[in-house]
């Protein structure tokens, strides 16, 4: 418990600082970002890496990316005073370093756009298996889609989300929200 | 016989078929029995189950029961497998195993009934279904999934097959779950995602964490073997894994 505590919070510093780290030069083409001083085994590409990651496990769960998000304008390398305030980030794709989750090395690369993020992956390092898993505000185009139609046979069971279990959702929000960078 | 109760907050609903007899009776009675045993045991609204004292300190790592220690095992497994987006462990340190509780006793409630030698019957907990051989008229079980923008309707109707079924969602006034990636922000941009797997304790776990991941949870389960699902966004359009329409069909 305590080692996911502190590495939330180095993930979170490392964010923080990539992000206010001044004279940033930001590359953002979709399929080879570069973000100069990246603390880590694989400054020459993250994307590559992802991918070598992926090819080279056989036999767990992979993750097929959509398509990229569109890559952001570059951004400008000199500094503007920047008054943070709710979310506000500088357009770009930073990593952060490699930190020690409580389940294994876990890093983080964040896409910005228009202030707002646009892409999260997390990326583990395996011992045995490596998986990513994309945050995309994009739908999977390749699988099959309808629009939902009330239909009208009787069924024997129903399946739905069910409000009464307030204790159920209340949990899973504040689980979920203790997985924040 | 059917019978439906409220236990751990929500409407759980056990069918056997068989001619009415002591013995029915007995093996539903056993079920919501287990079911009601579960809730004391885990239930973070009750200061005397086993789980408010482990989140006292009262309890020590020897001294757990194997129950939780098998639960717990679990969700530590669903966190590695969805990297991180399930997480029983709260902000305030505090331990909230529901999320994975759930399918864990259905699951287990099931196998009370078969070994009861009960070979036709289901178990629905909120939406979250086990099933075991056909229907009262000899037809394969059929499952309707809830149209999220209005209850009172189904929107497809499926045959697991003796699979785990599973959805997990929201409804339109009333999201608490959230990207833990954007915890400021709700998680609107779907609103049900319903996952059939081979039990449905991994139908659970993986409908609760690809709820989570928005859109792109859908993607997730097809990148899954052995799992099918059906995703809802707030527009109203379906999104169905490649495998899903086998399901379909009676």
């Amino acid at each position: 418990m305590k080692k996911l505590v502190i590495s939330v919070i180095f993930i979170g510093l490392s964010g923080l600082y990539v992000l206010y780290r001044p004279q940033i030069a930001v590359q953002t083409t979709a399929s080879t970002p570069s973000v100069p001083g990246t603390a880590g085994p694989n400054s020459s590409g993250i994307v590559p890496t992802i991918r070598r990651m992926i090819e080279e496990d056989d036999d767990g769960p992979r993750i097929i990316r959509p398509n990229p998000t569109p890559a952001p304008p570059p951004v400008s390398a000199t500094p503007t005073a920047q008054t943070p305030a709710k979310a506000v980030y500088k357009d770009g794709t930073y990593t952060g370093s490699v930190a020690d989750a409580f389940y294994g090395l876990v890093q983080v690369k964040a896409t910005i756009a228009n202030g707002r993020i646009t892409d999260v992956v997390f990326l583990s390092y395996p011992s045995d298996r490596a998986t990513s898993v994309s945050i995309n505000s994009q739908a999977t185009p390749y699988l099959t889609q309808e629009a939902i139609q009330a239909q009208t046979a009787n069924v024997n069971i129903i399946s739905g989300a069910t409000e009464t279990s307030l204790a159920f959702k209340q949990s899973l929000s504040f689980a979920l929200a203790s997985a924040k960078i | 016989m059917k019978e439906t109760r409220l236990i751990m907050g929500m409407p759980i609903e056990i069918e056997i078929i068989g001619p009415t007899s002591p013995r029915l009776r007995m093996a539903s009675d056993n079920a919501f029995e287990y079911l009601t045993k579960v809730d004391e045991r885990f239930s973070t609204y009750k200061d005397s189950s086993e789980i408010s004292k482990i989140n006292i300190g009262e309890v020590k790592d020897n001294e757990m029961s194997e129950e939780m220690k098998e639960v717990f095992a679990l969700a530590e497994k669903t966190k590695k497998e969805t990297n991180g987006y399930f997480n029983i462990c709260r902000p305030d340190g505090k331990i909230d195993p529901s999320g994975i509780v759930k399918g864990w006793a259905i699951r287990n409630t099931a196998e009370l009934i078969s070994k009861a030698g009960h070979e036709n019957y289901f178990v629905n907990a909120g939406g979250d279904i086990a099933m075991g051989g056909t229907n009262t008229e000899g037809g394969q079980w059929s499952v309707g999934i809830k149209n999220p923008f209005n209850v009172s309707e189904i929107v497809k109707i499926v045959y697991p097959r003796g699979k785990g079924i599973a959805t997990s969602g929201s409804y339109i006034r009333g999201a608490h779950i959230y990207n833990p990636l954007t915890p400021e922000e709700e998680l609107k941009d779907i609103v049900s995602i319903t996952v059939i797997g081979p039990d449905v304790l991994e139908a659970d776990r993986f409908a609760t964490s690809a709820f989570a991941m928005g859109k792109a949870g859908i993607a997730f389960i097809e990148n899954l073997p052995s799992f099918e699902g059906y995703m809802i966004d707030k527009d109203g359009i379906a999104t169905m894994t490649s495998g899903f329409a086998v399901y379909t069909q009676q």
